[in-house]
Order: structure tokens, then sequence, then C-alpha cells
């Protein structure tokens, strides 16, 4: 069934009663092609694209729990692709790009909104660094626009200009960047898959692999054994947890991350705002919550919850940018795992088993990816190699040296 | 957290700055035959374990020792906590 504002117009006339589940709930069969770990969003469009895009049938997604009670629905939902190193930027380009025809796309509403992200300086030398980054992106493609305190101050009169120890002296910003709505993403390509013929198995966790003679058989999951051609890993801040079954060591710790929404409050926030001096950001949502954070807890956890220390300093960092913040109410709160890379970049890659393959590493920035990530990983499942835009993101840059380490903190990942 | 220090008794985890798994202690020799794998496998990988987890914490707002913490990284329950300078001794090594 496809959506439209007609089909919502024919239904509201006939009762709603021809709305029909947006995917099936199949049961695994024995034997697939392909068989995809984890129905986050990484996992999810990984299927789409291998059926749209390349072409491939008899593909699966085991989810353990539900598709989007991962990290894709954990999320502040900011997309951007700001980077500066030549093995990051070009993938997140083509994941904006990706992100703009999205909708159109897989024809489900996932409220691409490009509102606007602005990151704020508060330094001469971060001016320069800001500088550098947006001529980096002009170089890949993307957009950027230098500010200066005064258009700053236009655009978000209410923010600390005059914080004696971090003042605002302008800003970054990418006007194609913004958010979107996390669980649709989810929605989308899961239903964009199934119409292609993928089945989404849900409540289905791999508990091992079955491998002989350095090449993977199949997985043993809660729901029984699957064969499969290939397999990819998708399982984000699981990734340690599930390689270890493969006896695969990876160079990836997991961490916490917190989010915070607000009560909901008139519009007052358009784009997203991160404050330069400290780790936060904000934007607000369309319902009116303020959605914000800032640093990862800091010490290995696959909890989902993280300690009250964090959130004293997200929420410090947010009255130090605008302190009108403060009068707004905390409604919620939670923790998602994040795959912490050693250089604070991901990975798509084959592994040392044959018919194995990884994705994931992507620490507190993998949203923005999805799209991009699953169409790379589907091209490398179906094809062998790497996409264009992938060609970086391997297992042994570690080895050789080839870090892409934005921030330059070395292989600690509490720190990227 | 609480971190229950050998000496200090329970101290807020806040005072601490964490550094990670505890086989960091374990700096390969530099003069072996595979050095650059070992350091490779030192400098990289992790075991990254869902469950019970040997850690390295500095308490750098407090006495400035280094310990060995035991924490379940499902629960953040705390269930050991020894002097990282012990564990490096008992592991063969001179400090
Ligand atoms: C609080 C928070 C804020 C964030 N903010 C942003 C942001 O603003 N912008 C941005 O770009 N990124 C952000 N991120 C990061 C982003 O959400 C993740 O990098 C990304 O969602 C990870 O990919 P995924 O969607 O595939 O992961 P997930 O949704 O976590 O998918 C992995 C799935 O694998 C399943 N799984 C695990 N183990 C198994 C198993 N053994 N068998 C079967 N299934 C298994 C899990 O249940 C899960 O559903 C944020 C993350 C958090 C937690």
């Amino acid at each position: 069934m496809r959506y439209s504002g007609f089909r919502i117009i024919k239904e509201a006339l006939t009762g709603n009663r021809g709305w029909q589940p947006a995917w099936r709930n199949p049961e695994p069969k024995p034997h697939y092609d392909f068989v995809i770990i984890g129905g986050g969003g990484h996992g999810l469009a990984t299927a789409y694209y291998l059926a749209r895009e390349f072409g491939k049938s008899r593909i699966a997604v085991l989810e353990k729990g539900w598709i989007g009670g991962g990290n894709v629905g954990r999320n502040t939902t900011i997309i951007r692709s700001n980077y500066l190193l030549d093995g990051n930027e070009p993938f997140y380009e083509f994941s904006l790009k990706l992100w703009e025809g999205l909708e159109q796309d897989f024809n489900y509403n996932a409220m691409v909104s490009q509102r606007g992200v602005l990151n704020l300086m508060h330094s001469d030398a971060q001016r320069d660094a800001f500088t550098r980054r947006g001529n980096a992106m002009h170089l890949n493609g993307a957009d950027a626009q230098l500010l200066d305190a005064a258009q700053v101050r236009e655009m978000v009169p209410y923010l600390n200009f005059n914080n004696a120890r971090f003042p605002i002296k302008g800003g970054l910003l990418q006007r194609r960047g913004g958010t979107v709505r996390h669980d649709a993403v989810a929605w989308g390509y899961a239903r964009g898959a199934d119409t292609r013929g993928v089945d989404i198995i849900q409540n289905c966790e791999v508990t091992g692999f079955r491998m002989t003679n350095g090449k993977v058989q199949g997985v043993e999951t809660t729901r029984g054994y699957i064969g499969a051609n290939k397999i990819g890993c998708a399982v984000a801040g699981s990734s340690g947890a599930l390689m270890a079954k493969a006896d695969q060591r990876l160079p990836i710790e997991s961490h916490v991350l917190q989010a915070f929404v607000s009560e909901g409050l008139k519009p007052t926030i358009k784009g997203v705002i991160t404050f330069g001096a400290g780790h936060f950001y904000v934007s607000q949502s369309d319902k009116g919550g303020l959605v914000f954070g800032g640093d990862i807890d800091g010490y290995n956890s696959y909890a989902q919850r993280g300690n009250l220390p964090t959130v004293e300093d997200v929420c410090e960092s947010g009255m130090a940018l605008m302190p009108m913040i403060g009068r707004a109410r905390l409604l919620r709160m939670w923790g998602g795992i994040m795959d912490m890379s050693m250089d604070g970049s991901p990975i798509i890659d084959k592994t040392d088993i044959e018919g194995l393959y990884f994705n994931g590493g992507w620490c507190y920035g993998g949203f923005k990816a999805t799209p991009a990530s699953g169409w790379c990983f589907a091209h490398l499942l179906a094809t062998d190699t790497p996409h264009e835009t992938a060609t970086a993101y391997r297992f042994d840059r570690f080895r050789k040296g080839l870090m892409i380490d934005e921030k330059g903190v070395g292989a600690q990942p509490n720190l990227h | 957290m609480i971190i229950n220090h050998p000496l200090l008794g329970p101290r807020d985890a806040q005072e601490f700055t964490y550094l990670g798994d505890a086989s960091l202690i374990d700096r390969p020799d530099w003069s072996a035959e595979d050095a650059n794998e070992q350091y490779y496998g030192y400098a990289y990988l992790r075991d990254n374990p869902a469950g019970l987890h040997r850690e390295l914490w500095f308490h750098e707002q407090g006495d400035r020792s280094w310990l060995v913490v035991t924490r379940n990284t499902l629960t953040h329950e705390i269930t050991r906590v020894e002097f990282a300078s012990h564990v490096a001794r008992l592991a063969g090594r001179s400090r």
C-alpha cells in the first residue's frame, strides 16, 4: 500500500478500515542468502538497500527485541555533515544527500527537517578550527557558513553572549543539517524492506555462530538455527558482546550516553545549537520539548541508563549557554549504549571470518549516518568491495596507523 | 557510583577519572619478536564484556592512586576494588 495525501482522505471517508500493518511478522526460514543481525536503523537500511539498490533477495533482519528499540529510537535525532577529515566527510555528505530524498524514496514520512545546525565558537583558536572545518566541508560539496557574533545574535538572541569565560564569538552554520523523527526512520526502512520481500524477524536474538573451516554457515538464535551465505552484523552498542561469540576482539568499547527532553514549550529554538566550550547540544521537537544531551558517562557500560554526575554536567553546560533553560522542567531522560571506537570513526568491513561482515563503531553519531551506512554495508555485502565513500572504514587502519581521529585524542574511546 | 577505596573508604566516582580495561597494566615487551602485533592488540583491541569488567580508575581528586575496580557493566555494581600497584606486583612486575 502506498501512502499519500489522497490515501488519507480516502481512508477518512471510508472509516479508516483499509490500513494494513506496515510490515509482516514472518516465521524465520531455515536459510537465507543474507542475514543482517540487528534491527536498528543501520540493519534495516542495509536490508532495504540490498533489496532495492542491489537487487538481492532472500534477506532477513534478526532483531533480539523490537525494531527501533535500540539507539535508533533513543538518539537526539540530529543529522549533519560537518566533519573535517577526508575519511569521513564524503561519507557523511553522501548520507545527508540520501536523507534529502529519503521520504520520497521509501514512501514514508520521516519528518526530515533541515532546520540548520549551528556550532558555536568561543575563542580565536576555535574560530580558526571552524574556518578550517568549513573549508573542508566546501571541498567535499557540503554547505557551511561562518557567522560572526552579530549574525549569531540575530539568529538566537536568547543565548548568553556575555559569559565572561566563554563569550560567543560566532558560529559555523550548516543550513542543510537538522533533525529527523528517529522512530519513523526505523519504521520507514522496515516497511520499505518488507515490501521488497525482506523478512524482519523480531524477538530473535543471535546467540552464536556456526562455522566450518573459517567460514560462517549460519547463526544460532533464540528462535532456532538460521543458515546464511553472508552475515552482516549491525548491532551498534552490542557489537563487542556479539562479535565475542565469533572470537573477534574489536577496537571498540561500549559506553552509555544519556538524552533529555523537557516539558513542551512554545517554539523557541528553530534549529540545532551546540555549545563549543562544553559538550551540550539542544534542539526543539515539533511537540515543543527541548531535546538535549552532552557527554557520554565515560565508563564501559551495557546498562542503557547513566548516572547523576553526567546529568548535572549536561544541565550546567545548558545553563552556561542559555540560562533560560533553567526554567524548563525535565520530562524524560534515558540512556543508550554507544559502540565507541578507538579513533571515534566507524568500521564497515569484512572480518577475518569468511562470510561474516561487520558494521559498527558509530559512537554517538551514527543516526545521521543511517542511510549511507545501510547503503555502503549493502554495497560491501553485495559486491565484496567497499563503497567509494567508505574505503577508509577498515579494521586494519588501527594496525597501519591510519586513524580517522577527528578530535585527535588517540586510542581513548571515552574521549571521542 | 560509589567506589570503595581500599584506604579511604567509600568515595564518589566523580572524584576519579576512568582509563579503561585493566589489561592496560600489562604493557607488552617492546623488544619482543612480535612487539608490533602485541602493541596493536594492547593499544586498540578490547574484550568489552557485558558483565564483570576489571578496569582502571585514577583517584585524581583524592590520593592520586590508580585502582583496579571490578564492576558489572550490565548493572554498574562494583564488587571489588584493589590498588593497581598491588595487582601489578602480584603479576610479577617490580612496581
Ligand atoms: C542518547 C543518544 C543520543 C544520540 N544522538 C545522536 C544524534 O543526535 N545524531 C546522530 O547521528 N547519532 C546520535 N546517536 C547515535 C545513534 O543513535 C547510533 O549511532 C545509531 O542509532 C546506531 O545504529 P543503529 O540504529 O543500527 O543501532 P540500534 O538501534 O541500537 O540497533 C542495533 C540493534 O541490534 C539489536 N541487537 C543487539 N544484539 C543483538 C543480537 N545478539 N541479536 C539480534 N539483535 C541484536 C539491538 O536490540 C538493536 O535493536 C545517539 C545515541 C544515543 C544513545
